[in-house]
């Protein structure tokens, strides 16, 4: 499936990547050559077949509902770009 | 020094020969003077390493040691370290220094072991050929023009020159299993659930699995006796008790039964490899096994169903690379979005971006169905055909890839050429099998893999086979030239 130049800059919008001008035709490329590799799969008749989300067919474990993990804020926080206060920085969201 | 293996350096620490702040000061030079030709390591810790061999030497002059203590190793950079700059292969983390070890890690440091560094890889282990590492591609050991495979091409290239005699890896599609073959070694990726992905940095959550790379099947068994078991804090990881993968290795295969896909042996497999191939094999009915053909008939579909469900789990778990709470942030951004934008398209390199972008599209609404649901659905359909293989037979044989290690550069302007290197492994991840690569010969002298596949849970099995030819053979001791 060959995907359009609009198509591949609203995926990148939804990715939140920017791609530059000279790079679009070249992406545009090899995702449809990747798209068209996967297309293969349309041919394959799954009716009655159930989805396979893990291997073992294993299911999420539950766990009791108590706090096991202590406040590691400070630790963590060392290695971000921006904090105060114990937050993370970020440039204004709301005026 | 340096050709030793686990086994051999954990008995000879236990019998006095030398100490671990020997041997670890032998490998750290080692590793000084030759590794700058190969790149296998972004981040050697001679400090740390030095410390932990001293601690190591101290309790066994305590008493106290165990079979790991001061045996010297190195972890994949895909595992977080505490405290040591943990990279994944992207510029991304460029600056991230962990603050919490992956439970592999601490698994490995509990042990007593001595780890000397962290070892390159494809970024964020999305590759074939270690050529997307933003920190530089890793050259093969058997020839500097070829690539040593990927995603784990650092820690297989490290134990092919001799740097390290053991490894940690992850294979998503293939990357134990492709560089081991490519350059040489003893590789195994364990079923999916029984090593803890906790701290090991996510590429394809239902694909992923921690496993080893070393020089023998031993040495491999001596390693996932460390790694495997269950980790509450990996909530796929299997809880079922781990079997001593040692006390196996000797166990006779008479009267065992191989199964051979044709789907392996067909006109995508390198004629000399398949004789290579069926050669090991021979070398196994020697020993009292039976062969019998067989059909893995959705072969074909594996890689296509692989570039649906990794990108879109890539997709997901890339999403926290945001540059707000760790990582590579852009500098003046303009407001958040723009700070989201410049700060993934600066941190990642343009494999990662393409997968992210696939699974993003795969995902979005109106696709899901057509795409993922679909994958998954034709992911049963491959884990079927080798339920169905595993009634007839008790382990499947056949390459690990194509052709032997390619030319770096000879594939990077295609990536669906470099998918299609993953052609006989990928389908194990998505069924969750285990998946061994040992060698088993050379064409024009560079390393061919012979690939053992096992059903649930039978490492200890693959472990056997492994041993019992490497008891027979001599490939496992086979070096590039100049390197033992």
């Amino acid at each position: 499936m060959a995907l359009e130049q609009d198509q591949v800059l609203a995926i990148a919008e939804l990715c939140r990547l920017q791609i530059s001008d000279a790079e679009v035709a070249e992406y545009q490329k090899n995702l449809s050559n990747i798209l068209d590799l996967v297309d293969q799969l349309a041919a394959v008749d799954t009716s009655d077949v159930a989805p396979m989300a893990h291997p073992l067919d294993a299911v999420q474990r539950l766990r009791a509902d108590q706090v096991t993990e202590t406040n590691q804020r400070e630790h963590f926080q060392k290695i971000a770009p921006a904090t105060e206060n114990g937050h993370y920085l970020v440039p204004r969201v709301i005026e | 020094m340096h050709n030793k293996t686990i086994a051999q350096i954990a008995r000879e620490l236990a019998a006095g020969e030398y100490s671990s702040v020997e041997i670890t000061q032998a490998l750290l030079s080692r590793i000084e003077q030759l590794d700058p030709v190969y790149n296998s390591f972004i981040t050697v810790t001679p400090e740390q390493a030095l410390a932990q061999a001293k601690a190591a030497d101290e309790l066994r002059a305590a008493g106290q040691a165990g079979i790991w203590t001061g045996v010297p190793m190195a972890h994949k950079d895909i595992f977080c370290t505490n405290g040591v700059l943990t990279t994944c292969g992207s510029r991304m983390l460029g600056n991230f220094v962990a603050p919490y070890d992956a439970t592999v890690v601490s698994n490995f440091n509990a042990a007593g072991a001595v780890c000397l560094g962290k070892t390159n890889l494809d970024e964020f282990a999305m590759g074939s050929s270690n050529e997307s590492s933003f920190y530089g591609a890793v050259k093969n050991p058997w020839d500097l023009e070829r690539v040593p495979g990927g995603s784990s091409g650092g820690s297989a290239a490290a134990v092919a020159a001799r740097l390290v005699p053991g490894a940690t890896a992850t294979d998503t599609g293939g990357s134990i299993r492709q560089p081991a073959a490519l350059c040489g070694i003893t590789g195994i990726k364990p079923t999916y659930g029984r090593v803890s992905r906790w701290g090991m940095i996510a590429y394809a959550s239902s694909l992923d699995q921690g496993g080893v790379m070393t020089r023998t099947s031993e040495d491999a068994a001596m390693m996932l006796n460390v790694m495997a078991g269950f980790d509450p804090k990996d909530s796929t990881c299997v809880d079922r008790a781990v079997p001593d993968y040692t006390a196996t290795l000797n166990d006779s295969i008479e009267g065992l039964t191989i199964g051979l896909p044709k789907e392996y042996f067909s006109a995508d497999l390198d004629p000399a490899m398949a004789q290579q191939v069926r050669a090991a094999v021979a070398e196994f009915e020697k020993m009292g096994a039976k062969v019998k053909e067989i059909s893995l008939p959705n072969t074909h579909l594996a890689i296509p169903v692989y570039y649906v469900i990794a990108p879109s789990e890539c997709s997901a778990n890339l999403s926290r690379m945001d540059g707000v709470r760790f990582g590579h942030r852009v500098a003046d951004p303009k407001d958040i979005n723009d700070l989201y934008k410049r700060s993934r398209s600066e941190g990642f390199g343009a494999e990662v971006k393409r997968r992210i972008m696939v699974g993003t599209y795969a995902l979005s609404a109106g696709f899901y169905d057509a795409y993922y649901l679909k994958a998954q659905q034709v992911r049963r359909l491959i884990k079927n055909d080798f339920v169905e293989a595993f009634k007839e037979v008790d382990v499947i044989m056949g390459p690990v890839t194509p052709t032997p290690a390619f030319r770096a550069g000879e594939k990077t302007s295609d990536p669906v050429s470099m998918y299609l290197e993953d052609i006989f492994t990928i389908a194990l991840n998505l069924a969750g099998l285990p998946g061994m690569s040992i060698p088993c010969g050379t064409v024009n002298n560079l390393p061919v893999g012979l690939q053992l596949i096992g059903n649930y849970f039978e490492e200890g099995r693959l472990l056997n086979l492994g041993h019992k030819f490497q008891q027979a053979t001599d490939w496992h001791q086979q070096a590039p030239a100049g390197l033992v």
